[in-house]
């Protein structure tokens, strides 16, 4: 599978990936979240994600905000650097961080409370921004860390534990980041294991915002009957729009795939992903017919999941701001402070 | 002017005969967005250029055309720089102002107005010189909108004769001001000279107001504390700057753009050494500054008190997790439409504790423009070594006033980092922990991403020293009693006071920022008029440094003097003083959203002196 013939032949027993890491390299601390909570299994996935990718724990950095979904950062990839902000304010430290230090990969988890209803600003004007990062809601339609008030994204009529009903229409994160100028926008279900860890892969590949809005049942207060984001309803409802399969860079596609009923999608470093239509009308390069089918699958009571929408190439955050491809955190004192000539010079104009 | 001073009784001035020279104030009224600024610089300009020692001040609206603007230019052949309360040459140009304005002159003073304004009925005290505004533009453009902003040069020429200001320099600070655009110079000599022929033919000098050369402003330079302050960004290695616009803010960062943008290009590449992101808000640009500084870079923001209430969450974040940040307070009053263009020193207690639960901030207190350029630097390397947010206490009569200045001085130290992890530290230290105290001054030591040192996570206090999360009581208490020991260390490294202590007086007076231009004309008020001494200490920091106590405890009396209501800062002091040390402290406050003058110290300081004797 590997084409780096510099790593060492695997221990009897242990799996290395390309870069000579076992999966244990991956891990984080030991999680606190409730059994079957959606959230665990989204931190499995971004662990195999980047284990099967080779990429260098030490290189990524992991970023959140407030709720029991921003407290997955600590369990996974305990080798990176992480950090763990204010309710809904991830997205800009997030910023901050990737701009001063843009060799950097990104992963932002947030919750649909702390992304759709404090942190709905901040949201907005990183997906605008098109920042080159993997922004994940694990979105369970409630509070859970606060225990169990509706979210932003609770659905139309869905019902708490205590017989509450939600009166007011939902926000859809992944319409609104397409509006906005995301140029990675997926779906995803934390039930869906093959679904969800091929989108982590080609998010983690693509250059700008990957968003990925991923359903993610709060087992404790929101996974009743009348919840819309219980593992039985969303079960029932997946749309999946397409089989999604992610082939990385270093490896070659094998498979043979009818260019009629496939779609094919090169990102910058040249990985593939490969999308295997079931739904008819469904064009994910195309933001007019990505809206309308989100739109259509909602007004069913339908969850579309895959890759809704992808523009490979946008520009991001990073190219627009002009800046050194040395990072401007490690810049030296001789880049960063100008001679005396320039304070001369500025003096000279206030004399 | 509409605003009546403090809680200080003026004294009207007798009706002068000897000629003042080098010692008034000129107010301009006019109707903001009229372009009267570059006619109010040059006569500025013009003034300083013949040595004589100059301020400016712009009173102006939260308004972008059509509100009242004063525009109060102050010689002063001593050196005063800050604000001065009478006007003795006003010149008239709003109609909606002008009676007001003409009525509060004092007796002696002098008023140039527009002619149609039929002013000079209303004082039989005052020197009035009328002048035909609109039909002494008419000539010089047919244009309507040149004329609008030209006319305003002719009151430059009508003073520059009155006032016996050289033509010359105001020619000269006329082109200084509008660099290389020959056209508009033109038009604008040509209102000058006509304003200057007018005078020179119709009005005779009546007043006794007049600048003669000096040479008391040689090698200085003229300049916005925004400015410098910026300059002291760039300088300081600023490589990420997040902002939101407000005033009295904006232009630091405004201006630090520009000079970034000519000055820090990689000279290979040609890409920018450094990143400005205008934010959404002031949290989000707190919030980036904070990402951005946790990752390495010397990362600030700029604002005003609004932001400020924004960014308490972060600020305390950034306090708990120990990252660097610089922030920009440029005080303004508040909230929302509350003056917002006023000056003010109203933050100082909510930055010093501005957040949630304990929190303690160093801020910094300049007073003058090569402060503001100093102590950006100092913001940023104490940022560093102390791992902290730390605040610039600014205000909008220094950010964005003219002050005369010394130039800038080249930097004489390195850049400081700070406390960085490398791999000898880690082979002397022999284990990293983030927040472990290995030196004994509070101060951990800090890895980054990317650098090649062990990794750790950043979150909120609820953690040990090895930045796991935990919720034991004595982690919390070992953590709040480290960040109490790196306060102490600050106490050590912020600027220190500067102190003036005067053989036999018994009276002390303390003061910061820009409250300092009061106190150096009060302090000569007092020993010329009453031959009172004053000892005089200038904060220029907080934690308070030993320096401060030891003024207190060397003096009978100290008055903390400030721009705010509830004496902030003397709330402050109180807190670590000893009860004899807090006996001593009096407070002298002004709060109208115009700069302190030193009338009014003089004033309150014997109020309360009289006051204290009668006890
Ligand atoms: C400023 C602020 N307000 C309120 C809270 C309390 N709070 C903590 S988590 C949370 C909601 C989290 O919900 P969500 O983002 O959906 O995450 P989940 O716990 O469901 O994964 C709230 C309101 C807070 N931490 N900070
Ligand atoms: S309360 Fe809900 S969201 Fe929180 S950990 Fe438990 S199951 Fe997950």
């Amino acid at each position: 599978m590997s084409t780096d013939t510099t790593v060492q032949p695997p221990a009897p027993g242990k799996k290395l990936n390309r870069i000579g890491l076992e999966p244990l390299a991956y891990r984080g601390g030991k999680t606190t979240l409730c059994a079957g909570c959606g959230h665990n299994a989204i931190t499995e996935r971004i662990i195999e994600s980047f284990f099967e990718l080779g990429i260098d724990p030490t290189q990524v950095i992991k970023l959140s905000g407030i709720g029991c979904s921003s407290k997955a950062p600590a369990y996974f990839l305990s080798s990176a650097h992480g950090f763990n902000s204010v309710h809904g304010r991830m997205p800009s430290v997030a910023t901050g961080a990737v701009v001063a230090n843009r060799t950097m990969i990104a992963v932002g988890v947030s919750g649909d409370g702390d992304t759709g209803a404090i942190g709905i600003g901040q949201f907005v004007h990183l997906m605008r921004r098109n920042l080159p990062i993997v922004y994940i809601i694990e979105d369970n339609g409630c509070y859970g860390l606060t225990k169990g008030q509706f979210s932003p994204t609770a659905d139309l009529g869905s019902t708490l534990k205590t017989g509450v009903v939600n009166d007011l229409p939902p926000i859809d994160a992944c319409a609104l980041a397409i509006e906005l100028g995301a140029s990675f926008v997926a779906r995803s279900f934390s039930g869906d294991p093959k679904q969800l860890k091929a989108i982590l892969k080609a998010a983690i590949s693509h250059r700008g915002t990957a968003m990925i809005d991923v359903i993610s049942p709060c087992v404790t207060f929101n996974d009743h009957e009348g919840s819309t984001k219980s593992y039985s309803y969303v079960k029932d409802h997946d749309e999946p729009l397409a089989d999604v399969s992610f082939v990385p860079f270093f490896e070659q596609v094998t498979a043979e795939y009818d260019p009629g009923a496939t779609i094919a999608v090169t990102l910058h470093n040249g990985s593939k992903i490969v999308l295997r239509k079931m739904a008819e009308d469904y064009q994910p390069t195309d933001k007019m017919s990505a809206l309308r089918l989100l739109h259509e699958t909602m007004s069913r009571g339908e969850y579309a999941t895959g890759i809704l929408y992808i523009e490979p190439d946008k520009q991001d955050f990073i190219d627009l701001l002009g800046i050194t491809d040395e990072p401007l955190a490690t810049l030296p004192e001789a880049k960063t402070r100008p001679g005396k000539a320039v304070l001369d010079e500025i003096m000279d104009t206030f004399q | 002017m509409s605003v009546t001073a403090s809680a200080v009784q003026e004294t009207i001035p007798q009706a002068r005969t000897a000629r003042v020279v080098n010692d008034f104030a000129i107010q301009v009224a006019t109707v903001n967005g009229s372009g009267s600024q570059t006619a109010n610089l040059v006569l500025l300009r013009a003034i300083f250029q013949m040595g004589v020692p100059v301020s400016g001040k712009n009173m102006f609206p939260s308004n972008i055309a059509g509100l009242p603007t004063w525009y109060t230019i102050r010689a002063s052949s001593k050196g005063y720089i800050g604000r001065k309360k009478e006007v003795d040459f006003l010149v008239a140009m709003n109609p909606e102002t002008a009676r007001e304005d003409v009525l509060t002159l004092p007796r002696g003073a002098a008023a140039v107005y527009d002619e149609p304004l039929k002013l000079k009925d209303l004082r039989s005290d005052v020197v009035f010189y009328p002048v035909p505004f609109d039909k002494l533009i008419t000539p010089i453009t047919h244009d309507a909108k040149l004329r609008r902003l030209v006319r305003n040069m002719i009151y430059d020429g009508v003073l520059a004769k009155l006032l016996s200001i050289d033509m010359a320099q105001m020619e000269r600070a006329l082109r200084k001001q509008l660099g290389k655009k020959e056209k508009a110079i033109a038009l604008n000599l040509s209102a000058l000279t006509a304003g200057y022929e007018y005078a020179e033919a119709t009005l005779p000098k009546l007043d006794p107001f007049v600048i003669e050369p000096m040479n008391k402003t040689h090698g200085m330079i003229l300049l916005e504390g925004n400015a410098a302050a910026a300059i002291g960004c760039m300088m300081a290695g600023v490589t990420f700057v997040s902002w939101y616009p407000i005033t009295p803010s904006s232009s630091l960062c405004e201006s630090l753009i520009d000079y970034l943008k000519k000055y820090r290009k990689d000279p290979e590449t040609g890409k920018a050494t450094y990143a400005v992101i205008q934010a959404e808000d002031e949290i989000a640009a707190l919030g980036m500054v904070i990402g951005a500084s946790w990752v390495g870079a010397r990362a600030m923001t700029s604002t005003s008190g609004p932001g400020i209430s924004l960014m308490a969450e972060f600020a305390g974040l950034g306090y708990y997790t120990e990252v660097p940040a610089v922030i920009f307070d440029i005080q303004r009053v508040g909230p929302s439409t509350g003056l917002p263009t006023r000056t003010a020193q109203q933050d100082i207690l909510s930055a010093a504790v501005l957040s949630h639960g304990d929190t303690k901030h160093p801020l910094l207190l300049p007073s003058s423009v090569s402060e503001c350029y100093s102590m950006a630097m100092d913001a940023f390397d104490l940022a560093e070594r102390l791992q902290t947010p730390v605040f610039v206490m600014s205000d909008l009569d220094l950010g964005m006033n003219t002050w005369m200045s010394y130039p800038l001085e080249y930097p004489k130290k390195p850049i400081d980092r700070g406390k960085r992890l490398d791999e000898a530290t880690l082979e002397r230290i022999g284990e990293f922990a983030r927040y472990r105290d290995v030196d004994g001054d509070g101060i951990p030591y800090r890895t980054v991403p990317g650098d090649g040192m062990p990794a750790y996570f950043a979150r909120g206090s609820g953690h040990n020293e090895t930045a796991q999360y935990s919720e034991r009581a004595d982690d919390y208490a070992n953590n709040l009693d480290r960040l109490a020991r790196k306060f102490e260390t600050a106490r050590t490294l912020v600027p220190k006071p500067e102190i003036d202590l005067v053989r036999g007086a018994r009276i002390g007076v303390i003061a910061y920022g820009t409250t300092h231009w009061a106190i150096v004309e009060s302090r000569d008020q007092l020993k010329a008029e009453h031959g009172l001494d004053l000892s005089y200490l200038r904060l220029r920091a907080f934690p308070f440094t030993p320096e401060v106590f030891d003024f207190i405890d060397r003096c009978d009396r100290v008055y903390l003097v400030e721009q705010n209501r509830d004496a902030q800062m003397l709330s402050l002091l109180q807190m670590e003083c000893t009860p004899a040390q807090f006996a001593k402290l009096g407070s002298i406050r002004h709060y109208i959203g115009l700069p302190i003058d030193g009338r009014s110290v003089t004033t309150e300081l014997l109020k309360h002196e009289e006051e204290e004797r009668a006890r």
